[in-house]
């Protein structure tokens, strides 16, 4: 009897003490940004296991929205806002503040044995449309180039599509695979392939080319002198109150962890060292 | 004698020679009982039977309710007769020809391979192996429907293809032909076990008649047997069909996925896209509610319309072969 007492009055303080401390934390929007999002999130549940956090990865503009509408506290994406979100936002009293959490930069890949080293965003941008088609066009040997391009739903076709396509239509020879390592595979399966990844699926079995002069590495893509590479944003309503879990969150990536989670998700880490 | 009757007529629970006996006519609460259980067994198999027809309609709904938020911009035969594919351009077009070809491409190469294959084999295995052989050799054809899609593709991506590149010479070894042959490869087991029921059932007399008129077993297999036995071996072609066209990951995989009608047209050493293989492969991300999600499931009403004309088409040499075999 007493005991039975004892538990129920510390199930009500628990539940009392849990109401207190539990805290939320949304985040909603961008595919592409939504990987590091969870990351993060899967660290922070780990420290801190009041906190009831939720990654929701529908698109930049469902974030935006969602931001807007005051649905989440941070918005993931990988573009910034454009003005009309923007003003949405503020219309509704909704400071957008934007904090770079990582860096996307993207590698032309061909075969090793392919004899190019270096290729113009203009070159690239013709190869893709199918105005250049053999690799002798760009100094390499007398070899069909076959393009392969990643699902035009991925946020990777996205960055390279504005950065090197400059938003013209791909030739519809161009070939689509729906991940990374696939296009990967593809590149280190055929000679005369070449193909866009992440920085982090660069290894040995493919050649990452110099762009407009530069080879793509953390350092050219962080300083911004490599041309394919993008900021990916977290929104919050105005700088978030300092030490709270909004402020924790959108500057985890300072944190040596949170540079190890961006690495570890293949993308480049805010950093100049 | 006669009360012994009275008794049993009137006395149900008399057990005679102690054995224990169990009356024929049911008390009014079993009856009712019985009556209640069997119609409520009834029904539900009728509801379970009718859950997998109302699926269908269901899809059939959802599919072309969707759709209609393309089809509102775009008619039936504008989007079927344009050939360019690109739902994120600036200027976005939705033509599905290119797609369509692709599917055609892939399933009518995949047939040409698994076809003769497969009725060869359905006549050797129903006609001239032994039982002992038969027994082996079926169980494990019938093992190829049962791995799943992703490993052949993960084989045409990783053997074939590479393999097409440094042996044939092709620019890219994800192609219309590599995912043809994979293809036909996984209809094989539909075609085969279908003909070869088919052409098994037909029996003995027709063979021993042909035989019986001087006839070779080459003339008998290919004269009388596979003739008569042409409408379940359309039906299995079919079957193969529509496997092959409705198939997902492999094409996905092997294809190329480029959206091009080849050129010259009959090359299929060039990479074509499948209409399936465009779904799966836009749908996941593709903004809710948008126009290239409408086409998306507009491409899906198309694929409705193909497959399910192919299997009434089937249904119906199925039908025709059920009936020949009840004459003979």
């Amino acid at each position: 009897m007493n005991s039975r007492k004892l538990m129920v009055a510390t199930l009500f303080l628990a539940m009392f003490v849990q109401g207190i401390q539990a805290e939320t934390l949304q985040i909603d929007g961008s595919t592409t940004v939504g990987p590091i999002a969870e990351a993060f999130a899967e660290y922070f549940k780990g420290i801190y296991p009041d906190l009831e956090i939720s990654v929701k990865k529908t698109g930049s503009g469902d974030g935006a929205k969602a931001l807007g509408d005051n649905m989440c506290d941070v918005a993931a994406m990988s573009r910034f806002m454009k003005s009309v979100e923007f003003t949405k936002c503020a219309n509704k009293g909704i400071m957008p503040v934007a904090h770079v959490v990582a860096m996307d930069g993207i590698c032309i890949i061909v075969h090793p044995s392919n004899p190019v080293k270096a290729l113009t965003t203009q070159q690239v941008q013709d190869i893709y449309l199918g105005k250049i088609s053999n690799w002798r066009q760009v100094g390499g040997s007398n070899l069909a180039i076959v393009p392969v391009s990643r699902d035009t739903s991925s946020g990777t076709y996205e960055t390279f599509h504005g950065l090197v396509m400059k938003k013209k239509d791909i030739a519809s020879k161009v070939e689509y695979v729906n991940a990374n390592p696939q296009a990967h595979a593809r590149v280190s399966g055929n000679r005369g392939a070449i193909a866009y990844v992440g920085l982090g699926f660069v290894d040995k079995k493919v050649k990452v080319l110099s762009i407009d002069g530069v080879v793509p590495s953390k350092r050219t893509i962080v300083s911004g002198v490599y041309p394919v590479a993008r900021p990916l944003f977290l929104f919050t309503n105005g700088y978030p109150k300092l030490g709270s879990m909004v402020h924790r969150f959108v500057t985890f990536h300072l944190t040596e962890v949170g540079q190890e989670l961006v690495e570890a998700k293949k993308f480049v880490p805010v950093t100049d060292y | 004698m006669s009360s012994a009757m009275n008794n049993r007529a009137f006395n149900l629970s008399v057990k005679p020679g102690g054995v224990p006996y169990s009356p024929l006519a049911l008390t009014p609460g079993q009856d009712l009982k019985g009556y209640v259980f069997s119609k409520l067994g009834k029904a539900t198999l009728f509801l379970m039977t009718c859950s997998s027809v109302f699926s269908v309609l269901l899809i059939f709904f959802f599919v072309i309710r969707e759709s209609l938020i393309f089809f509102e911009q775009e008619s039936l035969w504008s989007a079927i007769t344009t050939h360019e594919w690109y739902p994120k351009s600036e200027n976005p077009r939705h033509g599905m020809l290119a797609l369509l070809a692709g599917s055609v491409y892939v399933t009518l190469a995949s047939l040409f391979f698994s076809v003769p294959v497969g009725i060869m084999a359905a006549v050797f295995l129903s006609d001239l192996v032994s039982f002992k052989v038969r027994a082996v050799v079926k169980p494990v054809i019938e093992i190829l429907a049962a791995i799943p899609s992703v490993a052949y593709g993960f084989f045409a991506v990783l053997v074939l293809a590479p393999w097409m590149q440094d042996h044939w010479g092709f620019s890219t070894g994800t192609n219309a032909l590599n995912a043809s042959i994979i293809l036909s490869i996984m209809a094989l087991p539909t075609i085969i076990s279908v003909a070869e029921d088919s052409i098994s059932s037909l029996g003995p007399e027709l063979r021993e008649a042909s035989y019986g008129l001087g006839a070779t077993r080459f003339e008998t297999l290919f004269k009388v047997v596979i003739p008569a036995a042409h409408s379940g071996i359309i039906a299995a072609v079919i079957l193969g069909m529509m496997r092959a066209i409705g198939e997902t990951m492999v094409v996905w995989m092997a294809s190329g996925n480029a959206s091009q009608i080849p050129t010259p047209w009959w090359d299929l050493t060039q990479s074509v896209r499948t209409m399936t293989a465009t779904i799966a492969g836009e749908m996941g991300e593709t903004e809710h509610g948008s126009i290239h999600y409408g086409a998306l499931f507009a491409v899906g009403v198309y694929l409705l319309i193909i497959t399910f004309s192919l299997n009434l088409v089937s249904e119906c040499f199925l039908a025709r072969a059920k009936k020949a075999m009840g004459k003979t």
